[in-house]
């Protein structure tokens, strides 16, 4: 494996890599055999039938059996293509459960990065080296997309709902990460102190990746290009800092602030913790397990169907329980709900 | 004011007259405007859409200057923007998809058909001018500050956006009618009028790639037209249907403008292989290897387009299990392409080939497609996509599906009508040189497109990191040797109006039926209705006077 560029593919920092770049090149070289036997073909019947004074065309005769031979034979290599684009797929879109979670908001034109103990970076991520990390990604604004070409994985960031995209690195160092979904411009740009115009857009949504080892150097002792080399838990700890809750004075992260909102929004009145049921299903063990619903189907819980159970509680309701929850649409902010996800998510 | 038009004794001016040459049996800037004759037609939206392709073209070089160098070059990023909007919603809308079907459709199939005129010849002459309406309203929204939402119109972004998204919206709604109008009316026009003798199996290619395409036209345009008045609506009445703060859902608009948009690609490139198979018969004088499995994948194509529509949005976030179904059926597209490139190559085989211009479009089609088409596979495999989404690899596949195939096919097909429809030869040898720089300046606009694309330069990018700037700078040298064909073919074009030699009735020795006629064409088409004895590529049936005509000397005497 090697982050070295190919001719035609980015460096390979991830897990991905390798199986993805034998995959290209069997559709590279299967096409350049299949681009050269059909041109070639055509190139030389031209030289070699070139119309010639006396001499006629034969008249076209009747090929079933190449006919069938061309319909069905590419049939087979089709198969085999789906097949593994299809299983390469799979294996972008099931992250392992011990997957490290990092929160992703796309906005105009920035990114935000929520780490774990809830400390944040904005437009550099930070990801541990050797360890599978789980991007969950939304959008405050319109649709953007988390492209990291070094790592071949790429996902859209949505308004209004959850997704996720996931990858091993597996070099410490840094890569690049892009915006690739169209999201416009800022319609003039910023006046530098140095006479020059900075434009802002689709286009500068990009940063670095940088890729901690597990152990290294401590943060402090490095800066700028060379952030990457500090090892991953002194930067978490150190940089990555969780933000202070002004009330006590204490750190806390996402899954706190989640048990507060849980207390100060009175979902305590009809939601144990505990596994008894109240007026509403308790949320122990709840979440990445299936629910019945009220109308025989069944759902998996995950952030987008708890985010729609808070928003719009009668879409799909529990069996067995009223649909008498209130909505909170509006009531509530996208942070809010992220950290009571984040907390329903530790009580499983 | 007295009209200075010699007027033939006992015939009134007013009164065209039906058996001469459509050029000129009738006279006047009025007598064109309200003409019902499919030809005028055709030459009217001929005109229209090289229009729309110069406009697009010049957005085109603009946004390529504005790459040659990162940052700024020529123009802001809010500006770069439009100018790219502008370059696509331009080439797709008003040029791409009327340029085959309305205006070499409109003139050649009822010729094909050997019938007088189209079913609907007024529904023929208001999709025209809807059609200029539709593009009006669209170019309104240039002078209103242009829309910078890309041609796809993604929501929620152009639903917030300021720029004019609706005046755009709105054209390209009004734009829709006069596609599917034309579709119906070719729909008809094939089943209803074709020339005693003229059965199924006797159907040019031509025609069997124009029926695909109305079917298509007919039933996806309405759902974009659809979604374009929602997002309007949306836009305009604050209705929540994509807009997820009011409760709508931004990715059903990709479901709604993929499912017309899709389809939409086969109705620009099923015309474009239609016109190929034509040159391909005639300039090897041979029929179509398997003629019949060519016509059937045009319908293969036309219902397989309706079905892969998710396959834009494979990172989109819609379930794993439409995702490999959308997959799995997109890779099933490859088989009636397959058979098409394959039985094109077959068709050279033993013919009599001879390499005119418009051969030369027909085999560049064959090549930049075959590209177009293999990188496809890259696109259409599940895993492969999720790297190369949204990059300039989709680009570069997708111009050299939409210019490496539609285009040359549009190039094909006007210079080898090109005496049918103005009654002049043109230039060969210039032509030959412009074609020359067409391909060469094409490709290397492209190919190194691809390598950036899997390199991993995202599309729609103002500005580039420094890795790029050589393929950037490359490909931007490339357009401009691309702008010089252009420009000599230009030349060839206005030559030949001006000055250019008489052409005759058929100048390729095609057995086509469109050159049962005389060229240019008489205003009913045919002084008798034709009955047709052979199929159009039936070459040992056709006639020498038929073959020959029009031919080099040495040519016929050599003949055995
Ligand atoms: C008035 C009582 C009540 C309150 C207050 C309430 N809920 Fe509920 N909740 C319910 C009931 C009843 C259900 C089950 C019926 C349904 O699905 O709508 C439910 C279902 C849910 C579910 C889906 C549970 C599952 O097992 O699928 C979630 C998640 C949820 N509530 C979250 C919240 C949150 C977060 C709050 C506080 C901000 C809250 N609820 C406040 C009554 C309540
Ligand atoms: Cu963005
Ligand atoms: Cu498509």
């Amino acid at each position: 494996m090697n982050t070295e560029p190919t001719m035609q593919l980015p460096g390979q920092w991830s897990t991905f890599g390798v199986g993805y770049d034998w995959l290209f090149y069997f559709i590279y070289w299967l096409s350049v055999v299949l681009f050269v036997a059909v041109v070639g073909a055509a190139l030389y019947f031209v030289v070699k039938y070139r119309r010639r004074p006396g001499v006629k065309s034969e008249p076209t005769g009747h090929y079933l059996l190449l006919e069938i031979g061309w319909t069905v034979s590419p049939l087979i290599l089709l198969v085999m293509l789906f097949h593994w684009g299809f299983a390469g797929y799979v294996s972008l879109t099931a992250p392992p459960p011990d997957a490290l979670d990092i929160r992703v908001r796309a906005r105009k034109w920035s990114w935000d990065f929520e780490y774990p103990n809830g400390g944040h970076s904005q437009d550099e991520l930070h990801v541990p080296v050797g360890r599978p990390v789980r991007l969950i990604l939304s959008s405050e604004d319109v649709i953007h997309a988390m492209y990291i070409p070094g790592f071949r994985v790429k996902r859209d960031a949505v308004p209004g709902s959850y997704s996720t995209l996931w990858f091993e690195a597996t070099h410490v160092g840094r890569t690049r990460y892009f915006c690739a979904e169209y999201c416009g411009a800022a319609e003039q740009p910023v006046h530098e102190a140095d006479g020059t115009d900075r434009y802002t857009g689709h286009f500068s949504m990009n940063g670095w990746v940088n890729i901690h080892p597990v152990d290294g150097p401590a943060a402090e002792s490095v800066s700028g290009e060379n952030t990457w080399r500090s090892g991953w838990a002194s930067y978490l700890e150190n940089v990555l800092r969780a933000p202070i809750d002004p009330a006590t004075g204490h750190e806390v992260t996402p899954a706190q602030w989640g048990e507060l909102l849980y207390a100060r929004n009175q979902c305590n009145t009809c939601h144990s913790v505990n596994g008894s049921a109240m007026t509403g299903p308790t949320w122990q063990h709840m979440f990445g397990q299936n629910v019945d619903l009220a109308d025989g189907t069944h759902v998996l819980v995950d952030e987008n169907y708890v985010r729609e159970s808070i928003l719009q509680p009668a879409v799909k309701v529990v069996r067995g329980f009223n649909p008498v929850m209130p909505s909170y649409q509006g009531s509530l902010t996208d942070r809010q709900l992220d950290a009571l996800i984040a907390y329903i998510r530790t009580l499983r | 004011m007295a009209t200075e038009v010699a007027v033939a004794p006992g015939h009134h001016e007013d009164e065209p007259d039906h058996m001469a040459n459509y050029l000129i049996a009738a006279r006047g800037v009025k007598s064109w405007l309200v003409t019902l004759d499919h030809k005028r037609i055709g030459v009217m939206y001929l005109a229209s859409v090289i229009l729309a392709f110069f406009m697009g073209g010049m957005f085109a070089l603009l946004v390529r200057l504005e790459l040659l160098t990162p940052g700024r070059t020529i123009m802001g990023a809010a500006t770069y923007n439009r100018v790219f909007t502008l370059h696509g919603a331009v080439m797709v809308f008003l040029f791409i998809i009327p340029s085959i079907p309305a205006a070499m459709g409109n003139f050649i199939l009822p010729l094909m058909l050997g019938a007088k005129d189209v079913a609907f010849p007024r529904l023929n002459l208001l999709s025209f001018y809807i059609y200029v309406v539709g593009a009006l309203f669209s170019l309104f929204s240039i002078i209103s500050g242009a829309v910078d939402t890309g041609w796809t119109f993604y929501t929620p972004y152009s639903t917030t956006s300021s720029s004019s998204v609706v005046s755009m919206t709105l054209g390209v709604f009004i734009l829709g009618f006069s596609s599917i109008l034309t579709g119906l009316n070719f729909l008809v026009t094939i089943h209803k009028m074709r020339a005693p003798g003229l059965h199924w199996r006797r159907l040019p290619l031509f025609v069997w790639g124009m029926y695909a395409t109305s079917v298509m036209q007919v039933l996806a345009t309405p759902v974009l037209a659809i979604t374009l008045a929602l997002l309007a609506m949306e836009k305009v009445l604050g209705l929540g249907i994509f807009d997820a703060s009011l409760g709508g859902d931004p990715v059903l608009f990709q479901h709604f403008f993929w499912f017309y948009s899709h389809p939409a690609v086969y109705i620009m490139i099923v015309p474009g292989m239609a016109i190929v198979s034509e040159l391909f018969a005639t300039f090897s004088r041979r029929a179509i290897v398997g003629y019949f499995a060519v016509a059937m994948s045009s319908l293969g194509l036309a219902l397989l387009g309706f079905l892969v529509w998710g396959h834009h949005m494979f990172t989109s976030g819609q379930s794993e299990f439409s995702t490999m179904l959308f997959s799995a059926l997109t890779m099933l597209v490859a088989i009636p392409s397959g058979v098409k490139v394959f039985n094109w190559t077959l068709t050279l085989y033993k013919g009599s080939i001879w390499l005119t211009t418009p051969m030369l479009y027909a085999l560049s089609f064959l090549v930049l497609f075959t590209i177009g088409g293999l990188t496809g596979l890259f696109l259409g495999t599940l895993s492969t996509d999720i790297h190369l989404h949204d990059t300039y690899f989709v680009v570069a596949h997708f111009h050299y599906v939409m210019m490496g195939g539609t285009v040359m096919g549009f190039l094909g097909g006007l210079l080898y009508w090109w005496p049918k429809i103005t009654g002049k030869m043109y230039d060969e040898s210039l032509a030959k040189v412009s074609w020359f720089f067409v391909f060469v300046g094409f490709n290397a606009v492209f190919i190194v497109q691809f390598i950036m694309g899997s390199r991993g330069m995202p599309r729609r990018y103002y500005d580039y990191v420094p890795e790029f700037r050589p393929y950037h700078q490359f490909s931007t040298v490339g357009s401009w040797i691309l702008a010089v064909g252009f420009f000599i073919l230009a030349y060839v074009l206005v030559k030949s109006l001006r000055s250019g030699a008489k052409a005759p009735p058929n100048p390729w020795g095609s057995a086509g039926f469109e050159w049962n006629t005389a060229t240019p064409p008489i205003m009913q088409n045919f002084a008798v209705t034709p009955t047709i004895t052979r199929g159009p590529y039936d070459y040992h049936e056709a006639t020498e006077e038929e073959l020959w005509d029009g031919f080099p000397e040495d040519f016929k005497k050599s003949e055995p």
